[in-house]
């Protein structure tokens, strides 16, 4: 019997972080948690979910689950529902999971928590109660489940503390079980043509531990060049509000936010950010964020830890000429 | 699922009316109920951000290669302004799906009736639907009436093109973009990236207001109401306070400000 059956993710051979995350969020769920691992190939990914504290690992290997087929990936998981028969179901809200998570649930007939934060079992009921931010952030939901399984949560990455949840990243001794699933051509129905990468030499947003960004009060994209230079100073990486995205100033893979990337860096500097909320979806992570806008009303400076209320074109020459002084001594 | 296939592509947009997403949190109430927003002067309705983003689409594909427009709402109650604007933008035809118990209707819900609504309408090459909707940020419903409908599905488009009986898109990725392709009728859900959705014109707005919306309730689409039971029940709405104590910190004038913050920077070993 697996209670909370959570949907790894690997890349490269790797174990995604958001895999980590699930793990941690179920055993806070608690009961026997397990994660099935699905690909072409996964050689050598069972053995670095020990690590995790799972009680069992599933795996599912079949050629036609090379490449990451979301078609591909929902009906084997629906066949591993089928048979495994878990209470929980947890995706991550990535690229695959966020569309993974509710398909499989549409085709099982049960309903789907998209973008949850937390999730907990249930008082009395024992059904599942996931919180989720909606309407961009601006109000928080609980929300639980019908009366069947598997109730399933996709959750946001990054949103559990990992280290946090009894349990989580404990060695658990585990067992392993393959499943054959059946997997033909004709599932695929959206094919794929060709993945293109912009190539930047630029710093990842995820994982950096700091993040300079510009919003729409920058006016245009000559001062993003001031912000790579910051964020040069503080070994940090640049990010940007959608405003300034879809103005073309920088490019999409800079935004930070509900649709964009989310970030939890040490030290978050927003330059001309009002700070809606649907940004702050993407940062309420960071550690400390600090405001630089000429509005005091402004949104942004209800979430951060030290701000200016002034005009960018005058704060940041000084700012950086001082941090600038600072690093180097 | 009877496909017609001419020349030109039928086209539909589902969009949703909503509350306006990016009014300030301040002006946001929850109702007595604890479980919906509640209306409120300072939050006007809208249409969909991202699903102005899919009626564009679709007139970038009718420019490109003509076809018909048609644009489907579902909901209780709705602005005549806002769910007509994608007619003064240049769509041609208006179904909204109108009925007393499309109140409250979960993700599996609002795919279900919009999907037996697709059937009635028949003959589509392609659905449009926005990535998300603003209000509960589901992006589910797509999924759903693509898997209720059989038809392929693909999301968070930046581009979308019709070559033939096949939808080619480009998918947002972190860092570049998919290009993927699915043979017709299929489904795509558009994002911001496609670009600004256009302005309505003049014309387009009186148009827009000549023409009659078909309605259509729950019995016209013989839908048994069992069948729409929430699979998600909302236990509770709430509207978080976020107050940080900010340091404001405030020098002789700006320039001295951002000085005086990077120190302030230092003393926290943040820099
Ligand atoms: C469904 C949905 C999803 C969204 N997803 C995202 C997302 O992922 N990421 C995101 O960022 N947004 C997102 N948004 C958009 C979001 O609601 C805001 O519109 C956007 O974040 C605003 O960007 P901004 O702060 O740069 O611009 P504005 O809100 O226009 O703020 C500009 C700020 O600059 C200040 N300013 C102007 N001039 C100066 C100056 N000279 N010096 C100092 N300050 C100045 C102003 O006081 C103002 O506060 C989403 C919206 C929706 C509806
Ligand atoms: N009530 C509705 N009427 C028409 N289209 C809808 C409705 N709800 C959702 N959609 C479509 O589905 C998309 C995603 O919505 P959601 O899954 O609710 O986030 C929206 O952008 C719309 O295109």
């Amino acid at each position: 019997m697996v209670d909370v059956l959570a949907f790894g993710e690997h890349a490269g051979g790797k174990i995604a972080p958001i895999t980590a995350d699930l793990i941690a969020a179920a055993r806070g769920v608690g009961g026997r948690v397990a994660v099935v691992l699905m690909g072409g190939d996964l050689t050598g990914l069972e053995a670095q979910t020990a690590p995790l504290g799972v009680d069992k690992v599933y795996t599912v290997q079949h050629p036609l689950l090379a490449g990451e087929s979301v078609d591909m990936l929902v009906s084997a998981l629906e066949q591993v529902c089928r048979r495994v028969q878990p209470r929980v179901l947890l995706l991550g809200k990535t690229a695959i999971g966020r569309d993974v998570g509710p398909c499989v649930a549409f085709r099982l007939g049960v309903g789907a928590a998209q973008d949850s934060v937390a999730v907990e079992a249930g008082g009395q009921t024992g059904r599942i109660v996931a919180t989720r931010p909606v309407y961009g952030g601006t109000a928080m939901a609980k929300v639980t489940f019908g009366s069947s399984n598997p109730q399933v949560v996709i959750m946001r990455p990054g949103a559990v503390e990992r280290g946090s949840v009894p349990g989580a990243g404990e060695g658990v001794a585990e067992e392993a079980e393959a499943i054959e699933v059946e997997l033909d051509e004709s599932i695929r129905k959206v094919r794929h043509v060709e993945t293109v990468r912009k190539e930047s030499e630029r710093m990842r947003l995820d994982g950096a531990s700091v993040v300079v960004s510009g919003g729409r009060g920058l006016r245009g994209p000559e001062p993003f060049a001031m912000l790579e230079e910051l964020a040069g100073l503080l070994g940090g990486a640049v990010g940007a509000s959608r405003a300034a995205c879809d103005a073309g100033w920088v490019d999409h893979s800079y935004q930070i936010g509900l649709t964009g990337a989310t970030i939890r860096p040490d030290l978050y500097v927003t330059v001309g950010i009002s700070g809606a909320s649907q940004h702050m979806a993407g940062c309420s992570g960071a550690k400390r964020i600090v405001a630089i806008n000429k509005d005091a009303d402004a949104n942004i400076f209800k979430e951060a830890s030290f701000g200016v209320v002034g005009d960018w074109s005058k704060v940041l020459p000084s700012f950086m000429e001082a941090v600038r002084d600072l690093v180097r001594s | 699922m009877a496909v017609r296939r001419d020349a030109v592509a039928n086209i539909i947009v589902c969009v949703k009316q909503v509350p306006d997403p990016e009014a300030p949190p301040s002006a946001f109430r929850i109702d007595d109920g604890g479980k919906r927003i509640a209306d409120s002067p300072g939050v006007s309705s809208v249409l969909n951000g991202f699903d102005e983003n899919a009626v564009e689409a679709a007139l970038r594909i009718k420019d490109a290669a003509g076809g018909r427009i048609t644009v489907l709402s579902l909901g209780s109650a709705f602005a005549a302004d806002v769910v007509k604007k994608p007619l003064s933008m240049g769509a041609d035809d208006l179904v909204l799906l109108q009925d007393e118990t499309f109140d409250d209707l979960d993700s599996y819900g609002t795919a279900l009736v919009l999907s037996e609504a697709l059937k009635r309408i028949g003959e589509f090459d392609l659905v449009l639907c926005g990535r998300q909707a603003s209000d509960w940020d589901n992006a589910q419903a797509p999924l759903g009436i693509a898997e209720l409908l059989g038809i392929p599905c693909i999301t968070v488009a930046q581009k979308v093109e019709i070559n033939g009986g096949v939808v080619v898109a480009e998918r947002v990725l972190s860092g570049g973009y998919e290009v993927v392709e699915a043979d017709m009728p299929a489904l795509v859900t558009v994002s911001n990236e496609l670009g600004e959705p256009r302005y309505p014109t003049l014309r387009g707005i009186m148009t827009a207001g000549r023409k009659q919306p078909t309605v259509w309730s729950a019995d016209d689409l013989g839908i048994d109401r069992a069948r729409l039971e929430r699979r998600i029940r909302i236990m509770d709405l709430f509207l978080p306070v976020r107050d940080r104590q900010c340091e404001v910190i405030q020098g002789e004038d700006d320039a001295d400000s951002g000085r005086l913050l990077a120190l302030r920077l230092r003393e926290e070993k943040l820099i």
